[in-house]
Order: C-alpha cells, then structure tokens, then sequence
C-alpha cells in the first residue's frame, strides 16, 4: 500500500521529470539491474536483505569512479513535498559517488520517507548536533540556466531515478 | 557622473544587456510567483525566517563564539577577518601553506566583495570559477550583473561567442547543452587537479559549524570535496542559531530567486567533511580506504557589517538572504540590470544597502536614484526587509554629503525642513505641493510659462527635468475650492468621510476628485475636503525624510480630529495611501500610525466596502450594452498593499469587462520619470505597460489606472484617453 506521504512523494517527483520504480528487497537487484547503465558503481546499502546485483562495482576506486556511468547509492530519508533525496557524506565516498556519474540511483525506503521540510530538519538537527556529519538534500537532477536555457548536468547527474523501497 | 553621462551610460546597457536581462529577470520573477502561490504557509515562514535574523544579528557576537567552537571541536579553524585585505591575507596564506597552485572557487558574493580572485592571481595562484555563470564573467573579465546569476546579461549567442573566441574548439559552440557539456569537462579537468577548494556558505549553524550552500550545478560539492582543503568564506551576517533555523530558508531561498521550489542540492556541509578525498589517477585504492585528510578553514568577513549592525538604518541589510527577488521583481532592474543598478559588487533593490555599508555612501550613491520606491520588492523579500526605506535613508544621507551650487535659488521658494546641500532638483520635486500651490494660483499663466521653450530649458538645465516630457496642467479651480463652493446635502448618511486632497487631485486631476465625492455623495456618505498638507510622498521620494517628516505630522494633525468624530479617511491617489499605511510607522507615535492606517482607504476600495454593505450599485455608472471593456493597470504601491482587486471587483459588478496589465510598475513613478538621465529607462519600462493594452484583446478596451503617475505614462505612450476608475463609475 502506497501511503500518502509517498504518494506525494511520488506526484514531486513527477512534476520533476524524476523517474521512480517501486520494489521489495526480493526484487531489488533485479530492479537495480534493469535500471543501470553499465559501468556502474556504487556503496554498501544499509537496508536488510537489499543487496546490489554484481554489475554494480561497491566501493570502487576513484578512477572507476570517474568512467562509470551510473552510481547507486542509499538514501537517508526523502522529503514527499519536493522529492527530495537526502544523501548522507560517509567515509565510504557516498557523496562523490552520488555525483559523478551521469545516472545517479538513490534508494530510499518508503518509510523513510517525511513529509515535509519541517520534519526533515527535525532529523537534521538531533542528527547533526550528535554526530556532526554532512549530508545533500538533492532534488532532481544537476542543472543550469546560466547557458542560455535549462540543461541537465551542468556538473552533477543529468538523470535521477529513484528507487523507493518498500517492505 | 553628469546627468547626461549617467543618460548615455543607461542607455548602452539597456541597448546591449537589457534584452537578455529582461527575459532572465521576468522569468525568474513569474516563477517566484507561481512557486510561492503554492506554499501555504508562504507568510508564516516569512515571519518566521525575519525572526530568526532579527535574533541572528542581535545576538551575533555571542553566535560567533559558540561557531567558533563548533568548528574547532569538529577540527576546522574559525577566522573572523576586519575588512578585505586582512580576510584576503587570510586566505593567501592558506592557500600558500598548502603549496597551493590553484584553487577552485563556487559561486560566492563574499568573495567578489574581497576580490580575492585578484589577490591570490598576484600570487600566481590560478584561479578558476566553476559556477558555469561565474566561469562565464571571469572569462569576459566582467563583474557580476546579478546577485545570483551574474552571468544574466548575456545571451546564449553571446557565450557562444566567448567560448568559441576563448578556446577555438574543432567544432564551434552554439546550444546551451554543448556549452554546458564543455564547460562542464573543461572546468571538471581543473577541478581534478585544484588543491584548494573554495565556497561560500548560504547560511552557517553557530550550535553545529555547518554550513548550507545552496546550488543547482553541483560544482559546489565538487569544489568542497574533491580537493583535501576546503576554505569557506562568508559574511558574518550568515550565522544562524541552531539547524532546525535553516528551514524556513532553504523552503523559501530558491522561491524567491529563481521560482524554483527548491535548487538542485541544499548541502549541509559540516566540514572538514568525512568524505575521502579525490584523486582519480587512482586506479587501486578504493574510496573507503582513502582516508579523509582534510583541512577546513571558515573565514568569516566583517568589512563594515558589524558597524552596519548597530546602524538603526542599516541593521535589515544583515538580514538580506541575497536571493534577488527585489532585483527581479524591479521593473528598472528589468531593463538595466546589474552593472547600472549596483554598486562594486551588489547590485539590485537591496545593493543600495549593501554597498553603503560596505563601500560607503558615494558607491551607493551612483544607483540609488534607480530604486523608485515603487514597493514591488517589499512582498517579495524572504525575510520582509523594507528595501525602499534603506533606499530612501541612503538617499538622505547622500543628499546631507552633497554640495550643489544652486541652493540660494531654491531656499525662498521652497522651505522644506532639509539642510542646504540637497540638489536642486530633487529639492524641487520634493516641493512639488509647493510649485503646485503656486501653479493653480496663477493657472493658465503658468502651464503658458512652464511649457514656453525658454522654461523648458532652464528646466532641463537647472532642474534635469526632461524636455520630451509633458508637464503636468495646474488648474484653477482646485478641488477644495470647487467643492466648497457647491451645495452638498446628504441628510441621514450612512458614513461620513474626509476625502484626502492630494497634490494632484488637487491642483492637477481635479475631475477624478469630483468623480469620488460624487461617486461617494450617491452612495449616502457625507462628504468633507478639509485642508490637509500633502502626504509628504514627494520629498520622502527625493530622499528629503525630515521635510517628509514634518509633513507626516501636519497630515495626522489636520485629520486625527476627523478620525476621532467617526470619519473614514478616502484616499485617491495610491502613493499617498501607502504613506499613511507604511511610511508614516516611521515618523508617528505608533498609536497614531495605526490609527490613520486603521481609518484610511483606498477610493476604490472604500466603494466596494460601501457596495458590499447595502449601497446601491444602481446609482453608479453601469458599463452600456456597447462597452468595450477595460485595461485596467492598478498602481505599484496599490498592489503591495493588495488593493488592486477592489477596483476590478467594483468595475466587474458594474458589468465592465476587466483585463489587468501585470508589469510591476508604469516607471514612470512620481518625479522619475520626468529627470531628463532617467527619461529613457522609465519608457523603456513603460513600453512593457503599453505594449499589453495595445494587444488585439486590449487594444480597443478604454484605459484605466489609478495613480497619477501611472495615467501621465500611459497618457505619453498611448494614442487613446486615460482615466481614474472612479471617473469611470461615478454618476
């Protein structure tokens, strides 16, 4: 069942031109597998029973890095309001790899997501203050108008898709 | 610069940039409107993000310690630098002790203010910008046009243009994707080699050390974690309290700048960040073994803020979020742009205020004449700053710094409250009820003299007042001196009011006077033309607040004894209405302020509130079968005020057909309009108005407007009659 906080989620992402693909940590590598254009990488998931299939390079270097075409990575919680993703800096190169890549996959379980900002920085804040860590609230793919019109992957991703997980 | 240098300049760049920065500038702010129409709780997050800035900046000494304790506990250094050269050394020396050869920078407003750029070049650093539109005005060697797009000037012909001049690639650039796709490897290479990464930071969180950047590109991110040395530099004024206070402005920053809901990313960086640094010749290494070596330094940079700070004036500059709304929501900023309306390095409604406080008064002097006080900004801004008032005090205090030889001419005709050193011609327009008073006394011989070719010029030579323009006709009969000449009988009324004469109602636009008490007198409301001084709206224009000032007390004086016998106060003309709801919460004891705001109305607005109270619409002047409709334009003040729908609802329940301009302002706006180095802008402004009521829907439909400015341009730049929507209905 599809609550109404992710069903917002969804409709946010929609109005974003961001595509999303429903499935289960049963079908998840399967999922991911159809979603990727190789060469891919990405970093360890922190979701039970979600593992990447093997196309995916986990903890790859950062020369592979820079040749890959599309990254996968977990996702903290989303934001339904403005399809919003929130990619957590971690040792492991969370951030980079999120970013360089042209296809970037985020993986959000679908009770992590929140509702709105306000609960979003209601995390951050207990969050932050405990651990002082880094994260990115992204929103769609990396974009530019200063080109003369609007183009996708000015230096980040030209396309997101997000998977939402449920369980 | 001599009004007919400052004339020319306004002109090249209106022929040059105005296009591209029109289009950019109205896009932006037709987005802002849609996306924040979405927000329900559009205002409360307003006050709130207000809130937490007036806290912010009160309480900033003490915010900085606790920063500066946040960042060394997470192992960063906290510099807070006095002034340019002191935060430039700062970061030179960084730079230095990292063996630095070049540094990659994000898009940073703080940093165009050090011009540090400079600094580190003459250390033969290189320095290379990765904003895709800031990489744009260094290759162009070009300042910023805008505060967050500074590349807004040009058009995609013209970075093609750049590019393919700069770097002659095999095949020439021409779509904005392959100019992205090549300023994206190209500045991705440097990127990979920087070994000092530098940001500014949108917002800084005193109880964490994070920072929020706020981007789209992503270069950002890069910038921050590619290279192991991450330098962050910002103004002192962007130190919040605590995370949770981010909300408010991430919700509301890019709504307000671009029309975007949100940017691309909101990083929320507390560095030095975990994240293993970058080196991708590194084929072996994977990234969760590379380690996090990092350094980070957060320069915080005073260079006037803190003097800013405990200016009474000023203190609401420090609360600006730099988003630029009031730029994009300006109708001058429309056509010009930012090299004309900004200073060294801010540029916009509220870069009056910046540079005065940073760069001192003669800076903010050159561009603060363009700021009208049309209000447009006012419901625009994020954090509620009254961006027309710094604008008007800067104007003061330029005026009190100012030596102008004409003075003698004026003193006698013109006792205004001001110290000698006014110009001329801001003293005059700022005097106009004087001049008008005189004007209706010696009615027609003085639109004869005022129109003869010798005035015209003395005019334009003493005064800058430009000869294209049409001046205003004095009557003779006044409207105070009409109405107490005429028999009025209103036995049992539903309402009394005192209708406000105006200047122009006055003297100039007596008819729609006699529209209103005519109007009002059939709808059963008594009706009394007291004398009352003028609103002081003209001299608080010219920057002459004491004169303003003083008028502000004349007026309550004269009407405070009609409020308290139960009159409404009606006003017709928009700009004198706003003083007495805004303006005047300067000059009047708060009680008295609210009171005359509490009783004063809008002409239109009073009708419909008589309307929708039991007053019969039959005794107005109903549109016939044949009517060809309105367009309607309502005043810029009138719409800050959210008072352009009670004219149209007055004029659709009389059965008129409404179509409404939606430019921000006629640009005509009082006195500006008629100064011969502002004649050009203001039409080019006003082009925009005319241009939509001359469409094939509009072009046939009868003329309305509801300020006497906004009827003086459309009356210049349209072949068909103008009028007051009152003259429109009254019987």
């Amino acid at each position: 069942m599809v609550t109404e906080t992710v069903a917002t989620f969804e409709d946010s992402l929609g109005q974003l031109d961001v595509e999303w693909t429903h499935t289960t940590s049963d079908g998840f590598e399967a999922t991911v597998a159809s979603l990727i254009e190789e060469p891919a990488v990405g970093v360890s998931l922190p979701f039970d029973g979600a593992s990447l299939p093997d196309a995916v390079t986990v903890d790859p270097t950062a020369a592979a890095l820079e040749s890959a075409r599309t990254s996968v990575t977990p996702a903290s919680f989303g934001v339904a309001e403005y399809g919003s993703v929130v990619l957590a800096s971690t040792p492991g190169g969370a951030e980079p790899v999120s970013l360089y890549p042209e296809l970037h996959v985020p993986v959000v379980r679908a009770d992590d997501v929140v509702p709105g900002m306000p609960e979003a920085f209601d995390r951050f804040g207990s969050e932050i203050r405990e651990h002082r860590s880094s994260s990115i609230i992204a929103t769609g793919p990396s974009a530019t108008a200063d080109m003369g019109d609007l183009v996708f992957g000015a230096h980040g991703p030209k396309e997101v898709h997000v998977v939402i997980l449920d369980e | 610069m001599s009004k007919s240098d400052k004339a020319a300049e306004i002109r090249r760049l209106m022929l040059a940039e105005g296009d591209a920065v029109e289009q950019n500038t109205k896009g932006f702010n037709a987005g802002r409107y849609d996306s924040v129409s979405e927000l329900e709780n559009y205002e409360e997050l307003k006050d709130r993000a207000r809130e937490i800035k007036e806290d912010a900046i009160a309480r900033l000494p003490e915010l900085i310690d606790q920063l500066r304790d946040a960042v060394e506990e997470n192992g960063g250094t906290l510099y807070v630098a006095d002034d340019a050269a002191d935060a430039n050394r700062y970061v030179r020396d960084v730079v230095a002790d990292n063996d630095g050869d070049r540094v990659v920078k994000s898009k940073s407003m703080t940093t165009e203010e050090l011009e540090v750029n400079d600094a580190l070049e003459r250390d033969g650093v290189d320095v290379v910008e990765t904003d895709l539109g800031e990489w744009v005005i260094q290759l162009a060697d070009e300042a910023p046009s805008h505060l967050i797009a500074p590349a807004i000037h040009r058009s995609r012909e013209d970075i093609a243009e750049l590019f393919n001049e700069t770097f002659d690639p095999d095949e020439p650039l021409e779509t904005a994707a392959e100019l992205t796709q090549f300023a994206r490897e190209r500045l991705g290479e440097q990127i990979r080699d920087a070994d000092v990464g530098m940001t500014g930071a949108n917002f800084i969180t005193a109880d964490t050390g994070t920072m929020a950047l706020v981007t789209s590109e992503g270069n950002a991110r890069k910038s921050a974690v590619v290279p192991d040395t991450h330098v962050a530099v910002a103004g002192v004024e962007k130190v919040v309290p605590s995370v949770e206070d981010l909300q408010p402005f991430v919700e509301l920053i890019a709504r307000s700048g671009t029309g975007q809901d949100i940017t691309s990313y909101v990083s929320l960086l507390t560095p030095p960040v975990e994240s293993p640094t970058v080196d991708f010749d590194d084929d072996e290494t994977p990234l969760s073994e590379r380690g996090s070596d990092r350094e980070f330094h957060l320069v915080l940079v005073d260079n006037g803020r803190m003097a800013m700070r405990e200016d009474d004036q000023l203190r609401e500059t420090l609360y600006c979020i730099r988003c630029s709304a009031c730029s994009n929501s300006c109708a001058n900023f429309q056509q010009v742009g930012g090299h004309a309306f900004g200073g060294e390095t801010y540029s916009g409604g509220i870069g009056t205020g910046w540079e005065a406080g940073i760069e001192g008064l003669d800076v903010a002097g050159e561009f603060n004449d363009l700021c009208t006080g049309c209000s447009r900004c006012v419901n625009a801004c994020p954090v509620k700053i009254d961006i027309p008032w710094i604008n008007t005090v800067v104007r003061d205090r330029v005026n009190r710094g100012t030596d102008e030889e004409f003075d003698w001419l004026v003193e006698g005709l013109t006792p205004d409250a001001e110290p000698g050193g006014v110009p001329l011609q801001k003293r005059f327009f700022g005097n106009f009820s004087t001049v008008a008073k005189l004007g209706s006394a010696t009615a027609p011989v003085s639109n004869w003299l005022a129109d003869a070719a010798p005035s015209r010029w003395a005019m334009d030579r003493l005064l800058g007042i430009d000869k294209r323009r049409e001046l205003p006709t004095f009557q003779r009969e006044t409207l105070r001196s009409w109405f107490e000449r005429r028999e009025t009988a209103i036995d049992d009324p539903t309402r009394e009011v005192v209708l406000y004469p105006d200047v122009y109602t006055n003297h100039v636009q007596v008819e729609r006077g006699k529209a209103a008490v005519r109007t009002l007198e059939a709808l059963g409301v008594r009706v009394h033309v007291p004398e009352v001084a003028s609103s002081g709206r003209a001299p608080l224009s010219q920057g002459m607040i004491a004169t303003a000032e003083s008028h502000a007390h004349d007026v309550y004086g004269a009407l405070a004894e009609h409020v308290d016998a139960g009159r409404d106060v009606v006003v017709v003309e928009p700009s004198d209405l706003a003083m007495f709801e805004r303006e005047y919460e300067k000059f009047l004891p708060e009680r008295s302020f609210e009171r005359l705001r509490d009783n004063s109305y809008e002409v239109m607005e009073y009708v419909y509130g008589l309307l929708q109270n039991g007053g019969d619409s039959e005794r107005l002047r109903r549109a016939p079968a044949d009517d060809p409709g309105v367009a309607y334009h309502s005043h810029c003040q009138q719409r800050t005020l959210g008072l352009e729908g009670h004219t149209v609802a007055v004029l659709e329940d009389l059965d008129y057909d409404v179509v409404t301009s939606d430019v921000e302002c006629c640009g005509m706006a009082g006195s500006f309009g008629y100064k011969s180095d502002y004649y050009e802008l203001s039409v080019e402004v006003g082009e925009d108005l005319a241009g939509q009521f001359t469409t094939d829907e509009t072009r046939d439909r009868t003329v309305v407007a509801s300020g006497t400015s906004c009827l003086e341009q459309l009356d210049s730049l349209l072949s068909r009659p103008t009028t007051h929507p009152i003259e429109l209905v009254a019987p």
